[in-house]
């Protein structure tokens, strides 16, 4: 044996950059970045545009640590679902503990900068959604009740509220709508998942409600939590931060999105397994155009009044 | 003659060591330019040189 062999077990825990970058989710990021950055444009007080980049940055990292946390945990069902089998820790690239000690490490660091950038309101906020996700939902709510998504979603819906906090520094009426808008948009958006995937969460044996309470009550669920998502879309476009092109998109993309739910809720399996759920991914990909959309009339908003335009 | 047998592994930990530079440089031109920002918006500061500060100082007159 030469010094140039290479023993295969060294080889563990030498991962590429870009497996330690995937285990903050960087698509869920994504989204919370783009929310985040809207609950920070449309707060009535300016923010230095550095301020503002280094809170959005923070409010991203602290997600994606909450993610790491969350693929530590659940590296278990992970390796089960066909979804989540290539995630860095079932897929064998990063170990469990790095991907815990990622998760701490980038959380404390993200809450701790946050508040330094910005204010401690934004600060705690963020460290209550980084304790929401990773141990309410994560290890509390997901293996235990199949409303998982629904409690479990208002990780997702706080960084629009977050992002208004770094601005005003306080809470209102319109950060707490457009948390609820993601709120209550979070679990038609997943039950419409649920519905054709569903192989994947029976094997893992999450209990969603598919799979305890079965398909036709996920239809009816579907079907009431996007009638009271309506109202509070809507809603949103008439406070301070809503105008007429948020009001026309918000009424436009509801009624859709209703239509869409009901389309759902008259289907039965048979007619869903005979031509592949065309209605439920037709609705589920509609639901992510939905919540781009109406967070992207708020930005139109305000954009037009900066030019004096727009707003009631 | 040189031995120089690149193996992948080496090409990962590249990949890693870069990374993590690039993130930490990033991350103290970060910390700078919010240094700057911060320091340059804090309304009217008075420099103090070890001199007695004029808005400190009792009015005599």
């Amino acid at each position: 044996m030469t010094d140039a062999t290479v023993n295969p077990r060294d080889q563990q825990g030498e991962a590429e950059f870009g497996d330690y970058f995937a285990l903050l989710k960087p698509r869920v990021m994504s989204l919370v970045i783009f929310t985040a950055f809207v609950g920070l444009l449309v707060a009535p007080v300016s923010v230095h545009p550095v301020v503002g980049l280094s809170a959005i940055l923070f409010i991203a990292v602290g997600a994606g640590a909450s993610g790491a946390l969350n693929m530590w945990w659940d590296a278990d069902i992970d390796a089960v679902m066909k979804r989540t089998a290539k995630r860095p820790v079932p897929a064998g690239k990063v170990t469990a503990q790095e991907a815990l000690a990622l998760g701490l490490t980038l959380s404390v660091m993200a809450v701790v900068m946050l508040a330094l950038a910005a204010n401690m309101l934004s600060a705690g906020l963020l460290a209550f959604t980084i304790f929401f996700y990773a141990v309410v939902y994560t290890m509390w709510l997901k293996r235990w009740t199949p409303q998982n998504i629904v409690i479990g979603g208002a990780a997702g819906a706080f960084p629009p509220m977050i992002g208004w906090a770094v601005a005003t520094g306080g809470v209102s009426i319109e950060s707490v709508l457009m948390f609820a808008l993601i709120f209550m948009w979070t679990p038609p958006h997943f039950w419409a998942l649920a519905l054709f995937m569903k192989s994947d969460y029976d094997k893992a044996q999450i209990p969603m409600l598919t799979v305890t309470h079965g398909r036709r009550v996920t239809r009816h669920h579907i079907l009431v939590y996007t009638l009271l998502l309506a109202p509070v879309a809507i809603g949103l476009g008439l406070t301070s931060i809503g105008g007429p092109v948020y009001l026309i998109a918000a009424v436009v993309m509801n009624v859709l999105f209703v239509k869409g739910a009901i389309d759902i809720w008259r289907r039965d399996e048979a007619a869903s397994e005979a031509d592949g759920y065309v209605t439920e991914k037709r609705v589920f990909r509609f639901s992510l155009y939905y919540l781009f959309l109406h967070f992207g009339a708020l930005l139109v908003e305000a954009t037009l009044r900066g030019f004096g335009l727009g707003g009631w | 003659m040189v031995i120089k047998a690149e193996h992948e592994i080496h090409k990962r930990r590249f990949s890693r060591n870069l990374g993590v530079g690039l993130t930490l440089a990033g991350f103290v031109a970060l910390v700078f330019a919010l240094s700057v920002v911060k320091i340059t918006s804090t309304g009217p500061v008075e420099g103090f040189d070890h001199a007695p500060r004029a808005s400190l100082l009792k009015d005599t007159e």
